[in-house]
């Protein structure tokens, strides 16, 4: 990738870092780890992957983004006010009850965001149903999800799979943010869902590993997916929770708790830096 | 003797009736054969989708598909479309009030010899509490292919319970008026009124027959539409005649009569007596015993109707 263009996505990487982190200080409260591992995937989807109009958020031949891990809001909603959705002074309303921010994704109160999501397992379907739709509809727009590697624990993850491999959607992206932490401790240890690559073969996925902060392979894994046909794609990102953020980066205890004002500070100053 | 259409055939016969007219997709969960989508299914291959046993992932994907535009009907038992996918309703449908219609079918005892798993006796009380949730509860076809037409003619989240057996037809096709939210007078009376819904509406015309005979002059209505409900034909009910006997196939909690005892309690109390599954699984059995062992039958609604006639002050 060309150097000024790797610079404007790092840049806009690193804004959208700093948007989920003043979001969840303001609330002290919200999911800052997974937030910030998905926040490179982010910055490429809005900013070079997807066709999307911030001035017309239901342009009906939009692609369409579904979160299917909702709880990581806050980088959803910091890269759809950098795109120009909403104004950034609306990320520090974040959770509050006057805000259109809620705590996990809203699709009727949200400028941009195309799915309400939260429950777990839930959006990968939805993304399903968009899909089909666009196959129904004859129409060329494309779906990526973002989807939990602790998430996809739940049954209807690969409910979701089957179905989509079984209607070949190769319409539709799913990328697997595996970032190997939840809630109650690594994946591995909790209900082990791996390995993500063999079982979406097996369930008729193309498959593509990157680094999930890497925007070369990033972008080399999106232009692959377009090009297959007859199967949905899926692309596993190997993502450090926390990414960004020395004191939260593998740590567990940042997947659901807020920095503090001087941790904040300290986060902050840290992304500052490789701007 | 009336003909007999299962309201699920109604449904069926109504999707594949009503597919040149609106543009809406199917899907279904394997039991398009017994929901009777499959009719759909013949007329409209390239607007039916199989989603396998996986109801979750069907109403979710009902839930994408109507995100788009695209209006969508989605079919299972009510067992698995209320029951297994109760969240999937409520988080994907229900709390960014899509566009999905949930063609549910086999509710109550009627499913018959397939027993207590297959029957649904709380999927009314489940899909009363999501919040701007329609639930329509048709009596026989006419009024089943009449709510199908106001599925498609409304725009949002919509419960529509299908009976498996075959009943008999009492509304004419002809003159037959369907309004969505608005109860049916079935029959005027001024003793005492019972409100049914579904299967029960034929057998309160025949209890009220039999109340007529004892001197009883019953009101009977008919609430297809159980949320929102009809609270004037109610109150107006209750004011009149003063004593209200509800009739239902599902669990007295949480259905019919407990949204016809909300509406009567705030507005105008009067005793109300539910008629319903008291609160007990179902079991496997012919129909007819089935509903006589579990007091859906004329004679008990009318007993009940007497009873509740009695509480007056």
């Amino acid at each position: 990738m060309e150097q000024t263009k790797l610079n404007n996505l790092k840049n806009i990487a690193a804004k959208i870092r700093l948007g989920a982190l003043e979001g969840v200080h303001a609330a002290a409260s919200g999911h800052p780890g997974g937030s910030l591992s998905i926040a490179d995937i982010m910055a490429y989807l809005y900013f070079e992957e997807m066709n999307v109009k911030a001035d017309d958020p239901k342009w009906a031949d939009r692609d369409r983004f579904v979160l299917s891990k909702g709880h990581t809001a806050p980088a959803l909603y910091a890269t759809l006010a950098l795109k120009g959705f909403f104004p950034e002074s609306e990320l520090a309303t974040l959770r509050q009850v006057d805000s259109f921010l809620q705590g996990h994704p809203d699709m009727k109160g949200t400028p941009g965001v195309d799915m309400s999501t939260g429950s777990l397992g839930l959006g990968i379907s939805t993304a399903c149903g968009m899909a089909l739709a666009a196959k129904v509809d004859g129409k060329s727009y494309r779906t990526y999800t973002i989807v939990g590697d602790g998430e996809s624990e739940e049954g209807q993850v690969w409910e979701a799979a089957m179905f989509a491999a079984h209607y070949k959607l190769d319409n539709l992206c799913v990328i697997i943010d595996w970032n190997g932490l939840q809630i109650d401790g690594t994946v591995e240890e909790v209900m082990n869902p791996t390995p993500h690559d063999k079982k979406l073969e097996a369930f008729g996925f193309h498959v593509i590993s990157i680094d999930g902060h890497d925007f070369d392979q990033i972008e080399a894994a999106f232009n692959e997916a377009k090009t297959v046909k007859g199967k949905p794609t899926a692309i596993i990102a190997k993502t450090v929770k926390g990414k960004g953020v020395s004191y939260m980066e593998h740590q567990v205890g940042w997947h659901g708790s807020a920095p503090n004002d001087e941790q904040y500070e300290k986060a902050v100053a840290e992304i500052r830096a490789t701007m | 003797m009336a003909e007999k259409i299962a309201t699920r055939e109604a449904y069926g016969n109504a999707l594949a009736e009503f597919g040149s007219e609106y543009d809406f997709v199917v899907l279904d969960a394997d039991l398009a054969a017994a929901t009777k989508t499959g009719t759909f299914k013949k007329k409209f291959p390239e607007r039916f989708f199989d989603c396998g046993i996986a109801e979750g992932n069907m109403m979710c994907v009902a839930a994408g598909i109507a995100a788009t535009g695209k209006a969508v009907f989605a079919s299972s038992f009510a067992m698995f479309a209320a029951g297994r996918a109760f969240e999937q309703i409520r988080n994907s449908i229900g709390y960014p009030h899509l566009n999905v219609k949930i063609g549910a079918t086999h509710a109550g005892i009627t499913v018959g010899e397939d027993g207590a798993t297959h029957q649904c006796l709380e999927d009314i009380a489940l899909m009363r509490t999501i919040p701007g949730m329609v639930i329509v509860n048709p009596a026989d076809a006419v009024e089943a292919r009449a709510a199908v037409k106001a599925a498609l003619e409304y725009n949002g989240p919509m419960y529509l319970r299908f009976g498996r057996l075959a009943v008999p037809v009492f509304n004419d096709a002809d003159n037959y008026k369907f309004e969505l939210g608005k109860g049916i007078c079935l029959r005027g009376g001024k003793d005492v009124t019972i409100i049914a819904s579904g299967v029960t509406v034929d057998m309160s015309l025949k209890a009220a027959d039999a109340l007529a005979a004892k001197g009883i002059d019953a009101r009977v209505i008919n609430i297809h539409t159980i949320k929102p409900i009809d609270r004037d034909i109610i109150l107006k009910a209750a004011a009149e005649t003063g004593a209200i006997v509800t009739a239902e196939e599902h669990n007295i909690i949480g259905g019919l009569g407990s949204a016809v005892a909300e509406v009567v309690c705030e507005g105008y109390p009067v005793p109300v007596v539910r008629v319903g599954i008291n609160d007990k699984y179902g079991r496997s059995g012919k129909v007819p015993p089935l509903l006589e062992a579990y007091g859906l039958t004329p004679e008990n609604i009318a007993s009940k109707a007497e009873l509740a006639l009695s509480m007056k002050k």
